[in-house]
């Protein structure tokens, strides 16, 4: 078991035949993802690596392989069209790699998700890996194992940074999910730990947080209330001016509020061990387990 | 990106505020031509991306000539908070009756557009919202419609309860300023304060306004809106080359791929006692052209005593990255030492090209940045 994701999941990526797009779609394949289909308008009838096939909507896609997932990894200024039309086709789990999306074009997307019920993963984030079952999205899989841990992060590189350090010690994951450093995202914090602690398989999660927004004091009030498993932290950017975006659009101290030093108070006020360095997240994970 | 005052005006008239006219002027000549253009009495307001302007001294009242060329010749090259005042806005005076607040920004729980509204207006309203914040009123808002009448009204009568006029004035600003804020692809606008006249006439008097740098694809305009000269040259150079910098003021420089390790590494050079020179997230490219771009930035603060890279191949390989940092640092001339980690996909590869160079090597992030800590002594 993993969250989000199951043996019933069927890809169609768009934005297939790319550079990015046919790279990680070669990746995913590789792994044993049921990637379908793809999709690029204009580009119906092709076959991508000459197997599968690729069309020019997302509703062929739908109609000829009863997909349910789109992986998008179309340009900035395509990707929230992508989003709908994917929603729109009856995609019921749709994760935007695409980094840059404006922010206003999200936020017009959200109600149309959620008056279809479709989940959207993103934008501007490295997407799922659920070991031994699925990879969607641009998480290298050389680095995961499967096992009982569950892992979701704002960020990209950090996350591998974690799951190479718990799969060196051992701690394979149920799902490694990255839900993008974007102020506006579809699935978030909450979303995730709410899968997690629901996931009879995740014994225990970590989550990895960076400045901006208060998404990780939501969090932990409601691990506070309502999980009983294992839970660490990290916080990203404790030596952040305020004021300066990080990288990341959502990843801003502004107005004093969205620091790191507030989100560590606010997860340690909730019993939630805070891992002062990358090294010290598997230790602190370790530690609460035993108990 | 943050606009100027005068700037963020222009968008507000451009969608119906009413906002008094005025000029951004950069020279006290300029100024009280345009003081004597407008009509005394004026206010003389400095332009910086930065608040507490009044307080610092930056804002005047002017009824005379006189008091425009004093004042003119004062704020012009002013300091305020590190920032130097290049252009004033000159702008008639209006008579002030009452002060208020409107603002959107994006509410990330929501994931929709919030308006936030003060009869508290005129001060500085993030002590508002954390001192009294039931004074804050606010709105979330449906995009599919758009700040409805009754929504906007009904925030208009609880600014103004005893004045019908007023209550209909602001309701027609806030959802122009809705309007506004979708269509120039705002992160934040701000009218602080709105004001009304004694006579009970509406003005937007001040605007603060935000634009998202990922919408500017679709706004070729607004780049001419970057105060090139209010940002950091280093800062500049790095927006030029596509990456994604922040100066800080410590001696270890840092190149790392990825925001999230980017932040984690320089908070770890901050823990083991060293001081960080800059966030820099190099992103997923190995090409040395980046690499160079980036060693250059860094390399121009003089600060900066010692470098480290941190880089997690995931999806980049580590090989390609060690040949692009090996091809960097050869067509360079650095005086400066590097210490290089590189983990992740073909990371032995990778280490046994710079086994072959000068460059210093760590196996962890942790061991990369006691090094360069050491190196930058």
């Amino acid at each position: 078991m993993a969250i989000f994701v199951d043996d019933s999941t069927k890809v169609v990526v768009q934005g297939i035949t790319g550079r990015d797009g046919g790279f990680h779609s070669s990746e995913m394949l590789a792994y044993g993802t049921k990637v379908l289909a793809g999709v690029t308008p204009g580009r119906g009838g092709q076959k991508f690596q000459d197997t599968v096939p690729v069309y020019d909507t997302v509703k062929e896609a739908v109609t000829n392989h009863g997909v349910n997932t789109s992986v998008i990894f179309v340009p900035p200024f395509g990707a929230a069209g992508a989003i709908y039309e994917a929603a729109d086709a009856g995609c019921k789990l749709i994760v935007c790699i695409t980094e840059g999306v404006p922010t206003v074009d999200m936020v017009k997307v959200m109600p149309y998700l959620e008056e279809r019920g479709a989940r959207l993963i993103g934008p501007n984030c490295p997407g799922l890996l659920a070991p031994g079952i699925a990879k969607l999205g641009i998480l290298p899989t050389s680095i995961v194992k499967e096992g009982p841990v569950g892992l979701v992060s704002r960020s990209g590189t950090l996350t591998y940074e974690v799951v190479y350090q718990l799969s060196a010690a051992g701690l394979g994951q149920t799902t490694c999910l990255g839900i993008g450093g974007d102020p506006v995202i579809g699935t978030t914090f909450m979303d995730a730990i709410i899968a997690f602690n629901e996931d009879p398989k995740t014994e225990a999660f970590v989550m990895i947080g960076e400045i901006g927004g208060d998404a990780e004091e939501q969090a932990a009030e409601y691990i506070k209330a309502n999980v009983k498993k294992p839970v660490v932290s990290f916080i990203a950017g404790q030596t952040a001016p305020a004021g300066k975006k990080m990288g990341h659009a959502g990843a801003i101290v502004s107005g004093g509020s969205g620091t790191a030093a507030e989100k560590k108070k606010a997860l340690e006020a909730a019993g939630i061990p805070v891992a002062e360095r990358p090294m010290d997240i598997v230790p602190a994970l370790q530690e609460i387990w035993k108990k | 990106m943050n606009i100027h005052e005068y700037q963020g005006k222009d968008i507000f008239t451009g969608f119906g505020l009413p906002v008094p006219g005025g000029s951004a002027v950069q020279t006290v000549e300029d100024a009280v031509a345009s003081a004597k253009e407008y009509g005394l009495p004026v206010m003389v307001k400095s332009q910086v991306l930065i608040g507490g302007r009044g307080k610092a001294g930056g804002v005047k009242f002017c009824e005379t000539v006189e008091d425009v060329k004093k004042n003119a010749t004062n704020i012009l090259g002013m300091d305020i908070k590190g920032h130097t005042v290049r252009t004033v806005l000159i702008t008639p005076a209006v008579d002030i009756d009452t002060e208020l607040y409107i603002g959107m920004l994006i509410d990330r729980n929501t994931k929709r557009v919030m308006l936030m509204a003060s009869a508290e207006g005129g001060i500085d309203i993030e002590t508002v919202a954390k001192d009294t914040p039931e004074l804050i009123f606010k709105q979330i808002i449906d995009p599919r419609f758009g700040l409805l009448d009754h929504e906007a009204m009904e925030m208009g009568m609880r600014l103004c309860p005893d004045d019908i006029k007023r209550a209909r004035q602001l309701a027609s600003a806030m959802q122009k300023l809705y309007v506004a804020f979708i269509e120039s692809d705002a992160s934040m606008a701000e009218i602080n304060p709105w004001i009304f006249t004694p006579e009970g006439v509406g003005h937007a008097i001040d605007a603060k306004v935000s634009l998202d740098d990922n919408a500017m694809y679709r706004h070729p305009d607004y780049e001419a809106l970057r105060d090139l000269e209010a940002e950091d040259p280093s800062e500049r150079a790095a927006r030029e080359a596509g990456l994604s910098f922040v100066k800080l003021s410590g001696n270890v420089g840092c190149l790392v791929n990825g925001a999230g390790l980017a932040m984690a590494t320089m908070d770890l050079v901050k823990y083991y006692g060293g001081q960080p020179a800059n966030f820099l997230d190099i992103g997923g490219s190995s090409n040395p052209e980046k690499v160079v771009s980036a060693l250059n930035i860094i390399l121009a603060d003089k600060e900066v005593k010692a470098i480290l890279f941190n880089i997690f191949g995931g999806i980049t390989r580590c090989d390609d990255v060690a040949n692009g940092i090996i091809a960097a640092t050869n067509s360079m001339d650095i005086n400066v030492p590097i210490v290089v980690r590189l983990t992740g996909t073909n990371e032995a590869e990778g280490r046994a090209l710079l086994a072959k160079t000068d460059l210093g090597t760590a196996d962890t992030m942790d061991e990369v940045v006691k090094k360069a800590i050491e190196l930058a002594g």
